[in-house]
């Protein structure tokens, strides 16, 4: 499957390289896992990756870092083939693999809080600066009108939205910067399923929603 | 004339071409000049690899040690570690390596590649103590038998990459290796050069574009 509203150059240099907060890096496994583009695009990006460096300057490994190394290999026994937390046979329609290792399971594990107007949400659990949930909005309803402080990566796993003129569906990643005021509005037929990544809180601008955020964490 | 005299010129093959990599590896002016060994090296690798996975090639190891472990070094000390840390951490890539040598597909990936997606993945681990989550379907996932027309395709594609990065404009060159290795995002860079945020983008735009107009000057693509 490949999506119409696909990760942005930078986001995808920082994943390759490994320099985005956890929450974001989240996001990224979750978008290439649903759009083989963005798959192939990420593989090239690696491949930059490799070839910059195969170019670096050498850093002199230290003195009898070769059998120290020989020492580690034969201390540790051989790695199973593969050692994920979730079985290979499970699968999901709405999460994919690396989501559900969050989750610990299935969409029916998701633990959801109601934040109003029908709508929930699961803040998963990531370390570092920036931090992602999992948003329930039901068909047809808006999500609060908010700016934001920081950046927000907002993917679609079930249903649509709508932001202005852009319609986004299951796989579709959109990228809020510090300027956009907008008002994403869930597509009539499905309710809405998203993940949600901020680097910096989302700022509301009714007064009920600003009280209710330390308390929602948004 | 003796004829064949002149034969005991040819390049040696097989596993004596490691040999002379191994023995060539610190003069960094020769290696940036040797520009048709690139694929001879890469694929070279390969056939290390591979080595390591059916013959737990010591040998090999040695010699991948030898190129790979102080870049590794460098490109987790770029990231922030000190050099215990960068050390220790090298070691373990490579380490790494040996174990998981059964999982390299040559015909997704150069050695080189690879590697920096294991050293990467101990950088998040190591250095920022989180988690890395990976796309579904595993992107190393092993292959019983490689296709050979795409294991040298993609060995050829990485070679030409390297050329083309070494072939980069000194500008765009130092900020694509910053947004890779120096663990700052487009907006850090620009505070550290003073450079607009707008031009860093651009930059980076530029290089990687222009990597990509070399790559696609195959004539069969």
């Amino acid at each position: 499957m490949t999506v119409k509203h696909q990760v942005t150059e930078e986001l995808l240099t920082a994943y390759a390289a490994g320099n985005l907060p956890e929450a974001f890096n989240l996001v990224v496994a979750t978008h290439v896992s649903l759009c083989t583009e963005a798959r192939v695009r990420l593989e090239a990006m690696e491949a930059v990756g490799g070839a910059l460096l195969d170019d670096l300057d050498e850093m002199p490994m230290s003195h009898g870092s070769l059998e120290a190394t020989l020492r580690l290999i034969s201390d540790r026994p051989k790695e199973p083939i593969k050692a994920v937390p979730v079985q290979p046979e499970a699968s999901c329609k709405v999460l994919p693999k690396p989501l559900m290792e969050y989750v610990g399971g299935d969409i029916s594990k998701v633990k959801w809080r109601p934040i109003g107007m029908g709508a929930k949400q699961a803040i998963l659990k990531s370390s570092g600066d920036a931090d992602v949930r999992l948003l329930y909005i039901p068909a047809g309803s808006e999500l609060p009108d908010h700016g934001h402080h920081g950046q927000e990566l907002t993917l679609v796993l079930q249903g649509a939205f709508i932001d202005g003129d852009d319609r986004f569906a299951r796989g579709d990643l959109e990228v809020a910067d510090e300027d956009l005021e907008h008002t994403p509005v869930a597509d009539i037929g499905e309710d809405c399923i998203c993940l949600a990544a901020t680097n910096a809180p989302l700022k509301f601008k009714g007064i009920a929603p600003r009280l209710a955020q330390p308390f929602l964490r948004i | 004339m003796e004829r064949s005299a002149s034969l005991p010129e040819q390049q040696p093959r097989g596993t004596a071409a490691p040999e002379v990599l191994a023995a060539g590896h610190g003069s960094d002016a020769g290696e940036r000049d040797m520009a048709p060994s690139s694929q001879i090296r890469d694929t070279t690798w390969v056939e290390h690899v591979e080595r390591i996975h059916t013959h737990r090639d010591q040998r090999a190891f040695a010699q991948l040690f030898a190129y790979f472990a102080p870049r590794v070094k460098a490109f987790l000390m770029k990231s922030g570690a000190d050099e215990a840390l960068a050390e220790e951490c090298a070691q373990d890539v490579m380490a790494t390596l040996w174990h998981k040598a059964h999982l390299f597909d040559p015909a997704r990936a150069s050695v080189a590649t690879w590697i920096f997606t294991i050293a990467r993945n101990k950088k998040i681990d190591a250095l920022r103590k989180q988690r890395r989550p990976e796309p579904e379907d595993l992107p190393w996932g092993p292959e019983p038998e490689p296709d050979q027309a795409d294991v040298m395709a993609m060995q050829q594609d990485s070679a030409r990459l390297e050329e083309a990065i070494k072939t980069l404009p000194d500008k765009q060159r130092e900020l694509i290796e910053r947004a890779y290795f120096g663990d700052l995002s487009h907006s850090e860079i620009a505070a550290e050069t003073g450079l607009p945020l707008g031009t860093i983008k651009s930059r980076i735009r530029l290089a990687l574009e222009r990597l990509r107009h070399d790559m696609s000057e195959r004539p069969d693509r």
